[in-house]
């Protein structure tokens, strides 16, 4: 299992998205540009008129890391964190789902996993090679 | 030689021990070493009119007030940023004296952050809105909480990059220790290590930071009273002058989450601050003669000499390796034994060890020390005679 994700005011729709089982991103209705983290104001135009995008999910993996002392807290098992350019050209940090450690530079696949309070977060697979 | 922007003297420094336990209050850490470093300096802690120190500091001015007496503060802001505020607080105290506002400033930080907390543990009570902590709500969930696990993950693309091994790390920590095995003021006072304890102490975040990459949990306040060049010449210690304090900050970067903007390969805020003080203080960082860089976890050494252009980017483990940052090299690393070493009170006692370097006073004393570079990542700051 897993901690709940954190929400605040300005982030809630990412992670209510989650659970409709989209992985979105911040967008500025006006200028159309792409965010993330989330922020009240569009740091480009300042427009407060934000919604959100589906991203395609797929990116590359830039950095990865897992936690061994002490051991990542809610888990039953460290996991493999990455740090994920997507190709939209935004970053996230997130998970890699599999038994063996990743490689930077590989290209992977958004899924998601179910947190301890029955909420979901985007974690990532190897991307098949089609 | 002085200019109108280089008024401000750094003329009282103290600190209590550094420890595990220190079996007292943050806020009496902070009273004690406030109290040090007005006799040291010479001065009444009541006539203190400005005061400073940075985020996840719990005491707070007006305690340290009630404590010292001090009888008016004109100038107080607390930093964000955490220890990469450390040399930033040089910056607003040079500020706070040279435009006339504060005539005796204070800048402390004390914690308890080993015996009263564990500072390198995950932390739930941190509300994901306060000073400093946003962050947290893109790693929590995903296992990522510790400061070990959110430098590794930033610092991972600059270290596969170039290939940087544990052992490039290693050699880092060693160096430290070795420092701090001849300051009897270190936690590690005669406890050097050697390559191989690096080699084989566990994992603390794979596959970059072992035990020995990481600096200590430490109890422990320290304090600095800065003042202008025009007082400083009647108080008891040699002024050491701040030559050049400068920041930076850019767009969408973070501290020690550094993820989402940047190559993560180059540390643009570390190069605007060194090319801006190389011009306000003549003098560039890696000419001076004592490095005291902020070295939280071993890879933040080679990314800031790199950064502060001791050398070009890719070519910090070489510079290591070949042995400058050694006492008796090009340009010695913290001779205190760095935050790794001698303790962790989150940067501070660094500044109070390049202040005793200009004045001559240190444990393991430079020859000679003229200048001394003083740096957190995002801030930097030269003092010299």
């Amino acid at each position: 299992m897993r901690p709940d994700p954190i929400q605040r005011i300005d982030t809630a729709f990412f992670w209510e998205a989650c659970e409709r089982g989209e992985f979105v991103a911040q967008k500025c209705e006006p200028c159309n540009k792409l965010w993330h983290p989330p922020r009240p104001m569009c740091p480009d135009c300042h427009s407060l008129e934000k919604s959100h995008a589906k991203l395609s999910g797929k990116g590359t993996v830039m950095s990865w890391v897992r936690q061994v002392r002490p051991a990542s807290f809610g888990f039953k098992e460290s996991p493999f964190v990455i740090l994920v350019e997507l190709e939209e050209g935004l970053r996230f940090v997130s998970n890699f789902e599999s038994e063996d450690a990743p490689e930077i530079g590989m290209a992977v696949q958004v899924d998601f996993a179910k947190t301890s309070g029955g909420k979901a977060v985007p974690v990532f697979k190897k991307a098949s090679s089609v | 030689m002085s200019s109108a922007s280089q008024q401000a003297c750094i003329v009282g420094i103290g600190q209590t021990e550094f420890s595990k336990a220190s079996g007292r209050s943050e806020q009496q850490l902070a009273a004690e070493a406030v109290l040090l470093a007005c006799q040291d300096a010479g001065i009444d802690p009541k006539s203190i009119d400005g005061m400073i120190t940075y985020a996840l500091d719990h005491s707070d001015e007006v305690d340290i007030m009630r404590s010292l007496g001090c009888e008016e503060i004109k100038y107080t802001t607390r930093l964000p940023q955490g220890g990469a505020a450390s040399v930033s607080t040089i910056v607003h105290a040079k500020n706070a004296v040279e435009s006339g506002i504060c005539d005796t400033f204070l800048i402390f930080r004390a914690m308890n952050e080993r015996s009263q907390y564990r500072f390198g543990q995950p932390h739930f009570n941190l509300s994901p809105d306060a000073h400093s902590s946003t962050f947290m709500e893109w790693c929590f969930p995903f296992g990522a909480q510790t400061p070990a696990a959110w430098e590794a993950l930033s610092c991972g693309p600059y270290l596969h990059k170039y290939g940087i091994t544990s052992e490039d790390l290693g050699r880092i920590a060693v160096t430290f220790r070795k420092a701090a095995a001849s300051n009897p003021a270190a936690w590690f006072y005669e406890k050097p290590i050697t390559l191989d304890d690096h080699q084989n102490s566990r994992w603390i975040v794979e596959p970059t930071l072992r035990l020995l990459d990481c600096c200590q949990e430490s109890d422990g306040g320290v304090a600095l009273i800065i003042t202008r060049a025009d007082k400083a010449k009647d108080l008891k210690q040699m002024p050491v002058r701040i030559l050049g304090a400068e920041y930076s900050m850019f767009f969408n970067h973070e501290i020690i989450s550094d993820f989402y903007a940047g190559d993560l390969i180059r540390t643009e805020n570390s190069e605007s601050v060194a090319d801006r003080l190389e011009a306000v203080a003549g003098i560039a960082p890696k000419d001076t003669n004592v490095a005291m860089i902020y070295d939280n976890f071993t890879p933040q050494i080679l990314r800031q000499l790199e950064g502060f252009k001791y050398c070009g980017i890719g070519e910090a483990k070489d510079y290591v390796k070949d042995g400058h940052l050694e006492l008796d090299g090009k340009t010695p690393l913290s001779p205190n034994g760095g935050l790794m070493g001698e303790g962790y009170i989150h940067g501070m006692n660094n500044i109070t060890e390049g202040v005793r370097q200009i004045r001559g006073t240190a444990a393991n004393q430079i020859n000679n020390a003229q200048t001394a570079f003083l740096a957190s990542g995002v801030a930097g700051a030269i003092i010299g005679k």
